[in-house]
């Protein structure tokens, strides 16, 4: 292992993060700020939806910001880069293994979805006040938790980025993130499925609902959520399984 | 560290065969599929035994025809694509199981651009220092050495996007470069460059090479070959098929000279007496669908038998009806090896 060449890969991206600072400020927060002003606020004070789902909205979107975030900090550069500019392929020439590159972007998506998940937090808590009730009980547990929906979006990057074409990202967005968004239980919480049994049960192979109940479950304990180990043990499982599934098909895409 | 300080590249019975389609840089071209019962249709074959041996401190070339194998010699000799067969060495270093140490000694210049479109030129190269750990102070002073010498100078702080395919190929060449490294590749180096910033790439890589780096080069421009390379493999389907100075390869077809006719008709009679011609050392006939029949006479003179092969064929009432001449060339040797036209 090359820490230098290591440090001077995640420089890189950092470098150019910041020169597309505003781009991405605006792609982190614009989405889910109107959705917390329609939902958490009009809807809300026009009597339509209880105050109460101000606090029940609140981690839901914060596990949104950080799963789009990390899925399009990783996927989107590896995708055009793989396919479109071959940028990457100076990097794979580096003094590393080719693995460590891979996980260069994971660390530094995972990064970039905490700063999107702990910035969306105060944005979204001000946007809604007042009547935002924040538990926060162990914040240790939130912080573990956290961490694991980083590495979620960002593992989930690295194996959606090596495995589909750049054609089809169009695709991406509409078969895969929006379904999981909307059966990711942000919006509402698991619980709320109880009624319909069996998408009760099938949502659980959804990894974004561990995110959002993990999230619910250390910041707004007062509502119904997975218990906390199944949520630990469902990200834990998750993050290894894309991780792997992304190193492979990163391994597959660096050499012919 | 004698290996080190000059180091060569060796490759012994490399066989490629991508069973997806070669990546563009390396095929585009198809070389022979192989036809099984058992084997999927779509597997071709790339490399088919290729050995090389590559001195320490020479320019080599590697020539031959779209889909050769020329980029998938580089590719596998720099990493990038998995032999399926074979080994291949560069200095001492195993290239597949010592990847790192092997990277580390080798710049590349791919075929197709591939620049870091959200940095700017001196960026590029600032970045690409630092992935090989090289420290801020000698990456500056590097990178503006490079920039001035690629005469880029007045562009090093603008993105590359809007860089024209010449001015990113000499920044590819300027990145490869920049951590100085012990062997060069480059694949096509010339290629989309326009004559003056061909010659300024030549001096530029003659004097890397005078500093006592290998430098591995492909091309399909015999010119290009002949004036730059101390040796050249000829390879075509994966094959080696002649090694040696440009020289060597040149005197090794016979005479020198080549004149390809083209008769109306055919004529065994014809032929035979060609062969006797004074300077006439061969002559390989083949007929093509419309009945005419095209001979290849190498000969040690060129334009004076033209008289003489349009009188016999007059004797034999046979129309001559197209001479072409050329003269020693890189591109004879070609088709005297394959039978097909080097930029066919």
């Amino acid at each position: 292992m090359n820490w230098k060449t290591f440090w001077a890969l995640l420089a890189r991206d950092a470098h150019v993060a910041r020169r597309n600072f505003v781009p991405l400020i605006l792609q982190t927060f614009l989405q889910p700020m109107m959705f917390v002003f329609i939902f958490g606020r009009v809807m809300v004070r026009s009597g339509y939806m209880p105050v109460a789902y101000k606090s029940l909205l609140l981690p839901g979107i914060m596990a949104i910001s950080m799963i789009f975030t990390g899925v399009w900090a990783v996927a989107m550069p590896l995708i055009g880069e793989f396919q479109f500019t071959h940028e990457i392929e100076d990097r794979l020439l580096a003094p590393i293994e080719n693995h460590w590159l891979a996980i260069e972007k994971v660390c530094f998506g995972g990064a970039q979805a905490i700063v999107a998940g702990l910035a969306v937090l105060p944005a979204a808590w001000l946007l809604l006040r007042p009547g935002v009730e924040l538990n926060l009980q162990s914040p240790l547990l939130f912080a573990v938790v956290t961490l694991l929906v980083a590495l979620l979006s960002a593992c989930g990057g690295l194996a959606l980025g090596c495995s589909i074409n750049q054609e089809k990202i169009g695709l991406m967005f509409s078969m895969v993130l929006t379904p999981m968004i909307f059966f990711g239980c942000t919006y509402y919480p698991w619980s709320a499925l109880e009624n319909f049994p069996i998408l009760h049960k099938v949502v659980l192979v959804n990894p974004l609902v561990y995110a959002s109940e993990g999230l619910r479950g250390t910041l707004v304990p007062q509502f119904p959520h997975l218990p906390i180990v199944a949520v630990l043990a469902g990200l834990f499982i998750f993050d290894l399984f894309f991780l792997m599934l992304g190193l492979r098909q990163f391994r597959r895409k660096a050499v012919t | 560290m004698a290996a080190i300080m000059l180091a060569g590249i060796h490759t012994q019975d490399l066989r490629k065969i991508y069973t997806s389609p070669p990546p563009m840089a390396a095929g585009g071209g198809f070389g022979p599929r192989r036809k099984g019962k058992d084997q999927p249709a779509r597997e071709v074959v790339a490399l088919d035994g290729l050995s090389l041996d590559v001195r320490g401190g020479e320019i080599f070339g590697l020539l031959g025809p779209n889909g050769a194998g020329k980029s998938t010699t580089v590719g596998i000799l720099t990493t990038r694509v998995r032999p399926t067969n074979g080994k291949a060495w560069i200095g001492d270093y195993d290239i597949w199981a010592q990847q790192v140490e092997v990277k580390r000694l080798i710049g590349v210049v791919a075929q197709r651009p591939n620049l870091d479109f959200a940095l700017t030129a001196r960026e590029i190269l600032l970045f690409h220092g630092a992935y090989f750990g090289m420290d801020s102070r000698t990456r500056a002073a590097r990178a503006t050495e490079l920039l001035d010498r690629f005469k880029l100078s007045d562009r090093g702080d603008q993105l590359t996007r809007g860089f024209s395919g010449g001015m990113m190929q000499r920044l590819s060449i300027a990145r490869a470069m920049m951590h100085d490294p012990q062997v060069l590749f480059l694949d096509e180096p010339s290629a989309g460059l326009d004559p003056q910033t061909r010659l300024l790439l030549w001096e530029i890589i003659r004097e890397y090479n005078e500093s006592g780096k290998t430098i591995l080069l492909t091309t399909h421009n015999m010119e290009e070959a002949d004036a730059l390379c101390q040796r050249l493999a000829i390879i075509d389907h994966g094959r080696n098929i002649a090694l040696g100075t440009p020289a060597e390869l040149k005197a090794s077809v016979p005479g020198g000279f080549l004149l390809r006719l083209r008769f109306g008709a055919q004529s065994s009679d014809l032929i035979d007496r060609l062969k006797t011609l004074n300077g006439v050392r061969e002559v390989r006939v083949n007929n093509d669908d419309n009945g005419d029949s095209n001979a290849d006479v190498y000969a040690d003179r060129g334009g004076s038998l033209v008289s003489e092969i349009a009188s016999l064929a007059a004797t034999a009432s046979v129309e001559l009806s197209d001479v072409h001449i050329s003269e020693p060339s890189l591109e004879n040797l070609f088709l005297h090896h394959t039978g097909r036209s080097l930029r066919e």
